[in-house]
């Protein structure tokens, strides 16, 4: 309680000093600040914040400071670099990975005037805590058309971060697009149980690769699965996970998720510029930026592509959803009936398979 | 006229006794090494050297936020001497517990099942049971590579290492199994200790950041210094380490002492690991460990394997690490910058050190 009182003064104290402008006026400048779960070079997930960061960066020029701070662990220490930050005069703070959320949470309510975004979290505990996501699950369709299309062997893996709704959302959309043009597919999962740990990855696709699986998507953020899978000689081939990847075009990688931030911070950061901000919870996919589909390769089939691509383009337009019933649960209770699509609530709390994907999620 | 040209060597020569000076002079000489390192590698990157230096070692404790950040000290280094102590201890004797990350580990889990086990129920009781759980867990996790090594004569450091592998599946399948929060939505990890008084270790006294686990690592600092020094005990692992084949005829049982030193650290470890899930991380989660147990290895290292030294060495490593934490904030460098700063030191001490052992004689020699 005692420190609660003396971070609000401090806090209070900073905002006088830095201006303190009502955030319903908008302000001259924002400091935005940004935690990080990997090192900036993962080429992934922490790379493609910091591309968000650099752009709000460019976009607002001198009226944006931008401060970050890379490999931060998920638990107290995340508690102390947030601390620092905002006593240390940032205005917006985003927390980039799932384990924040409690710190985030917590930091937030001794910090009243700065504004915290959490990524991929669901708690908003204080009218100053925003969530933010994105929906990968429609870039795991188009991914899992292409593993369907493409295994030769008829076995298709991935490899699993931590068995967390938006994880295994990830693997039920590759899953069930991979199966409605190959009936014959079969998925294996392995979990990494990390997010970067390029040993760990080039383990889980070594395994996978062993199992006789073609076809590798991965939820991890380095580029170890595709290193791996191109020692294969084009026998296996992958995507490329939360950047581009594009080094690894000549190899195995056929296409791509890429997260892309920077519309999103350039508006949220904008909007506290201009005084337009609100808390809310944001989750858009393709149609809104966030989820680009990077380049299909050659070694993908022209009619696969053209495919491929109608389906990115038909989930953008509103058209498709990838969660369209019937899906039965893999314990083949009913999920959703005929022409029904997923509601936004079940996504969030996934914690099942759907029908067909062999395998427990660990509990 | 046979003209012979002298060549001067450097060489090593081990000394008699081990150096007084050089004991105690090597930590100091080593810090300031690697200030002189690193801040050539800090020039090299573009950055201030001497800014980088002061933010790092000074701002934590004398600047503008430092009424935060000098209780962060004690909340980094508590578990931090908790571990090295208990580990120090083992060194003494030559028992190399190299697994304390899982011994803390299994102490978070032990410790915290105690309590969620019974939540909500308020009880005064509950909290001190969590402790013992605590300690219990890490002692029983030690007593594996104990067990193994005085009756199949296995070695502790690869057995007492893989364990802390097995540990970190365990408590992934705590986060997202037996543990897990029930009111979470099917996310991992466990129910937060904050919203539980009872079973929480709240800060004490906050500007200082102490909270239980602070009290017990200094607590502990002053316990052990009294068991080395003072205590039959004390003496059996000093002779052990020093002289085995003396310990062994002065009735010193081998197997006692791994037994002995292997349960103190793996307790006190397992400690370090309770305070930590019930205090400052809060819950159980799939990343709650974040290499303490590795860590303590260096800060014991650095307290010369002496009670006191690690204290003062405990509070020097967590300076590094908030400090390096503002430097890579404020100054936007990359956190890998930091992480070789830290690796200068141990480097530094363990080359220093060789000056305790031995030292430099300059030789003539002929052509």
């Amino acid at each position: 309680m005692k420190r609660r009182n003396l971070l609000a003064t401090a806090a209070m104290g900073l905002t006088l000093a830095f201006g303190g402008a009502a955030f319903a006026q908008g302000m001259d400048k924002v400091k935005a600040c940004f935690v990080y779960v990997g090192p900036i070079g993962d080429g992934g997930w922490t790379f493609q914040h910091h591309e968000g960061a650099l752009a709000v960066q460019k976009e607002f020029g001198d009226k944006v400071e931008i401060q970050w701070q890379e490999n931060v662990p998920e638990g107290a220490d995340a508690e102390r670099v947030l601390t620092q930050m905002a006593l240390g005069g940032c205005n917006i703070i985003f927390t980039t990975s799932f384990g924040y959320m409690d710190p985030t949470n917590a930091v937030a309510a001794k910090f009243p005037d700065v504004k915290f975004e959490h990524a991929t979290g669901f708690k908003r505990e204080h009218p100053n805590v925003t969530t933010y996501n994105a929906r990968f699950y429609e870039g795991r369709a188009v991914q899992g058309h292409i593993a369907g299309k493409m295994t030769k062997s008829n076995k298709i893996g991935y490899i699993g971060s931590f068995p967390i709704p938006e994880v295994i959302m990830g693997i039920n959309s590759y899953y069930l697009h991979a199966k409605k043009v190959n009936p014959n597919v079969e998925l294996s999962v392995v979990w990494a149980f990390t997010w970067f740990d390029p040993a760990k990855e080039a383990d889980a696709a070594k395994a996978l690769i062993d199992q006789g699986v073609d076809v590798i998507a991965s939820h991890t953020d380095s580029t170890a699965p595709l290193a791996e899978a191109a020692k294969t000689n084009g026998a296996v081939i992958g995507f490329g996970q939360a950047s581009d990847m594009a080094e690894y075009k000549d190899g195995p990688r056929v296409s791509s998720i890429i997260d892309n931030w920077a519309p999103y911070y350039v508006k949220r950061v904008g909007a506290l510029l201009d005084g337009t901000y609100a808390q809310q919870d944001a989750w858009e996919g393709i149609a809104g930026g966030e989820v680009e589909i990077g380049e299909i390769t050659d070694k993908v089939p022209a009619d696969v592509k053209a495919e491929a691509e109608a389906l990115r383009d038909a989930i953008a337009a509103g058209t498709y959803h990838p969660f369209t019933g019937p899906i039965n649960k893999q314990d083949g209770s009913p999920w959703l009936a005929e022409g029904a699509t997923a509601p936004d609530g079940d996504l969030l709390g996934m914690n099942f398979y759907v029908e067909g994907i062999v395998g427990d999620i660990p509990q | 006229m046979d003209r012979k040209w002298g060549v001067v060597v450097l060489r090593l020569e081990k000394r008699p006794t081990p150096s007084r000076f050089w004991l105690y002079a090597t930590p100091p000489v080593a810090v300031i090494l690697t200030m002189i390192a690193g801040g050539i590698l800090f020039a090299a990157m573009g950055k201030n050297p001497f800014e980088v230096i002061r933010t790092i070692f000074w701002d934590p404790l004398f600047g503008e936020f430092a009424f935060y950040l000098r209780g962060q000290l004690l909340v980094k280094a508590g578990p931090l001497i908790l571990i090295a102590i208990g580990l120090a201890l083992g060194f003494r004797a030559g028992i190399w517990n190299i697994g304390a990350e899982g011994q803390y580990i299994m102490g978070a889990i032990i410790g915290a099942s105690v309590g969620l086990a019974v939540f909500p129920t308020e009880s005064r009781w509950i909290f001190p049971a969590m402790v013992v759980a605590g300690a219990f867990g890490g002692w029983a996790w030690a007593m594996i590579p104990a067990i193994l090594k005085t009756r199949f004569n296995t070695n502790e450091i690869l057995v007492s290492l893989m364990l802390v592998y097995v540990a970190e599946t365990i408590l992934a399948k705590a986060s997202t199994g037996f543990l897990k929060n029930p009111e979470g939505m099917g996310f991992p990890g466990s129910r937060n200790f904050s919203s539980y008084p009872a079973a929480q270790n709240a800060f004490i006294y906050e500007p200082l950041g102490l909270h239980w686990g602070g009290v017990a690592a200094l607590v502990t600092a002053v316990l052990a210094y009294i068991l080395l020094t003072r205590h039959q005990a004390g003496f059996q692992i000093r002779l052990a380490g020093q002289a085995p084949r003396a310990a062994r005829f002065h009735g010193v049982s081998p197997a006692r002492l791994v037994v002995l030193c292997m349960g103190l650290s793996g307790a006190l470890a397992g400690l370090a690991g309770m305070f930590e899930v019930t205090g400052p991380a809060g819950q159980i989660s799939i990343d709650f460990n974040t290499g303490y147990g590795f860590t303590a290895i260096i800060v014991a290292f650095l307290g010369r394997l002496n009670p006191l030294g690690i204290v003062l060495a405990g509070f020097l490593m967590a300076l590094t690490y908030v400090g390096g934490e503002m430097a890579s904030t404020n100054l936007g460098l990359p956190d890998a910058a930091i992480q070789v700063f830290q690796g200068m030191l141990l480097f530094f001490l363990l080359a220093v050190d060789v000056l305790t052992n031995y030292r430099f004689r300059l030789a003539v020699g002929a052509h």
